[in-house]
């Protein structure tokens, strides 16, 4: 019998260099963050002689973990500011990518379900419009009428008081995202590496001047952690403290289902957020474990919770089966807003303490972390969130514009 | 779920109980002579090591009181319960743990 010859395997999106001995930047983990930094010093700043060292695959920890949301409807003028850059990138990314990454401006609802949510949602569409972020304060009724299948009526435990809306926010097919900056950082000529951990750093007095890694000695005129989970492991390493605690956030998908959800729908006050992905699963989250972990996996009771949000907000929803559920690895600080900036050590980066947030954040994540990193200085968007503000006290407080508990 | 032992009540549910954090983080005995840094790292800075961590857990369902728990954060092993009153448990024969500077006691 003749077998019949497998196809040929398809083109790679981007080389699997050997480590070089020297690189003007290194950036240590190659997720979402570590990736867009990459691109952004390259078609940014020309800066091009880049490593992205990953110690596990390309794009494998929280971006392949994370529920694809994208919005910038954030409280405070610097949230605001950021997250709004980042939203204004990824609407021209999948041309300038030239990868279509189903960007789907399909609109985000946070619910009210008190009456202090509800002045809390007036609130923040006030700020948000403000800011120029697109921005909605929409009635029952109204809520009913952007997402049909939401129970809006008023004999619920939680009822729904209100919602604000803003329709340019939506979803991004993730793992896509990652492979999309991947090709483009590789092509300008930045070594994407895998299996190669950063055990500890080299350093000169105060100054660090490269890496020890799992595949050897490198050296770097500056190293950029984007490390996300494992931030604060790394920093110890070389020599800083940072004000993050690691928590499991886990996330869910149900098996297919033909489309019935038209938008996102989050909730604080009963805690889920539900879209439905572009292939027919319905994609759930809810907050962090309370603990501390690095496991990768979260707590039974914390599903079994945003179940029963979920079946209470979406009848519907009652007979869908859980397919799969995993756990990522979050940085949380103290005022639920990132780090990105200088360290006391010089030449030394660091982007982390996105939290339970760092998805929608990615592109502008990458410009400001480039920014900072070609220049030494802060790029006006990430100067208010320095590490310094710990000490100053100018925290930019976005627990409830965070969305979720944590 | 994890399965948590408070000195009072025994094996309960974590669902019966609030999480508190880092254990073991004395407030400054010298408060008026801090520096913003010191104070920086005494309200916003806590270990978050990967592996055991000693941190504090109050049964809410239960007894109401606070308590320390010995818990490693890769495998979710409870390692130890204790009584504030009580100092850190040693790890026999865990020499690759990393100990706090800092000596146990402290939990006001």
């Amino acid at each position: 019998m003749t077998a019949t010859p497998l196809p040929e395997h398809p083109d790679f999106l981007w080389r699997t260099p050997e480590p070089r001995s020297s690189y003007d930047v290194v950036i240590v983990g190659a997720g979402g963050h570590g990736l867009a930094t990459a691109y952004y010093l390259a078609r940014n700043h020309g800066i091009t002689n880049v490593a992205v060292l990953e110690k596990g695959w390309l794009a494998g920890g929280n971006m392949a973990r994370n529920t694809t949301i994208i919005r910038s409807n954030y409280l405070w003028d610097e949230s605001a500011a950021i997250y709004e850059h980042a939203l204004g990138l990824w609407e021209r990314l999948p041309e300038e990518l030239d990868y279509d990454f189903l960007f789907s401006q399909r609109g985000v609802l946070n619910l009210a379900h008190t009456l202090q949510d509800v002045r809390e949602g007036v609130r923040r569409v006030g700020a948000n419009r403000l800011n120029g972020v697109d921005a909605q304060w929409l009635e029952p009724d109204e809520v009913a009428k952007v997402c049909p299948i939401l129970n809006v009526s008023p004999r619920t435990r939680y009822p729904v008081l209100g919602a604000t809306f803003q329709p340019r926010a939506g979803i991004a097919k993730h793992d896509h995202v990652a492979w999309a900056l991947a090709r483009r950082a590789d092509e300008m000529g930045v070594d994407l590496i895998q299996g190669c951990e950063v055990t500890g750093f080299l350093k000169d007095g105060d100054r660090v001047v490269g890496v020890e890694t799992s595949r050897g000695r490198i050296l770097a005129g500056r190293v950029g952690l984007a490390a996300a989970g494992h931030s604060s492991v790394l920093a110890e390493r070389a020599g800083v403290r940072l004000p993050v605690q690691s928590h499991p956030l886990q996330a869910l998908v149900s098996e297919l289902h033909e489309p019935v959800h038209p938008t996102v729908v989050m909730s604080n006050h009963v805690h889920v957020y539900v879209s439905q992905a572009h292939k027919g699963e319905l994609v759930m989250g809810a907050g962090v474990d309370a603990y501390n972990g690095y496991g990768q996996r979260g707590s039974f009771h914390v599903i079994e919770r945003q179940m029963a949000a979920a079946v209470e907000l979406f009848p519907v929803f009652a007979r869908a089966h859980v397919l799969r559920t995993w756990g990522g690895i979050v940085d949380v600080t103290p005022d639920a807003s990132p780090i990105i900036g200088t360290t006391p050590v010089e030449n030394l980066y660091v982007n982390c303490g996105w939290g339970t947030g760092g998805f929608k954040a990615t592109p502008a994540a990458g410009w400001t972390f480039a920014h900072t990193i070609a220049t030494g200085e802060p790029h006006p968007l990430n100067a208010p969130f320095a590490l310094e503000r710990f000490t100053t006290g100018a925290l930019i407080d976005e627990h409830g514009a965070a969305a979720v508990a944590h | 779920m994890l399965l948590i032992s408070c000195p009072w009540c025994g094996p309960r549910d974590e669902t019966e109980y609030h999480y508190g954090g880092q254990a073991h983080v004395p407030y400054p005995g010298n408060p008026a002579d801090l520096t913003d840094e010191e104070w920086a790292a005494y309200v916003f800075y806590r270990d978050n090591p990967k592996g055991p961590f000693a941190e504090r857990w109050m049964h809410g369902t239960g007894c109401r009181r606070w308590f320390n728990v010995l818990r490693d954060t890769v495998s979710y092993e409870v390692l130890a319960a204790y009584r504030l009153d009580e100092p850190r448990p040693e790890l026999p024969g865990r020499a690759d743990v990393h100990q706090p500077a800092e000596p146990a006691g402290g939990n006001r």
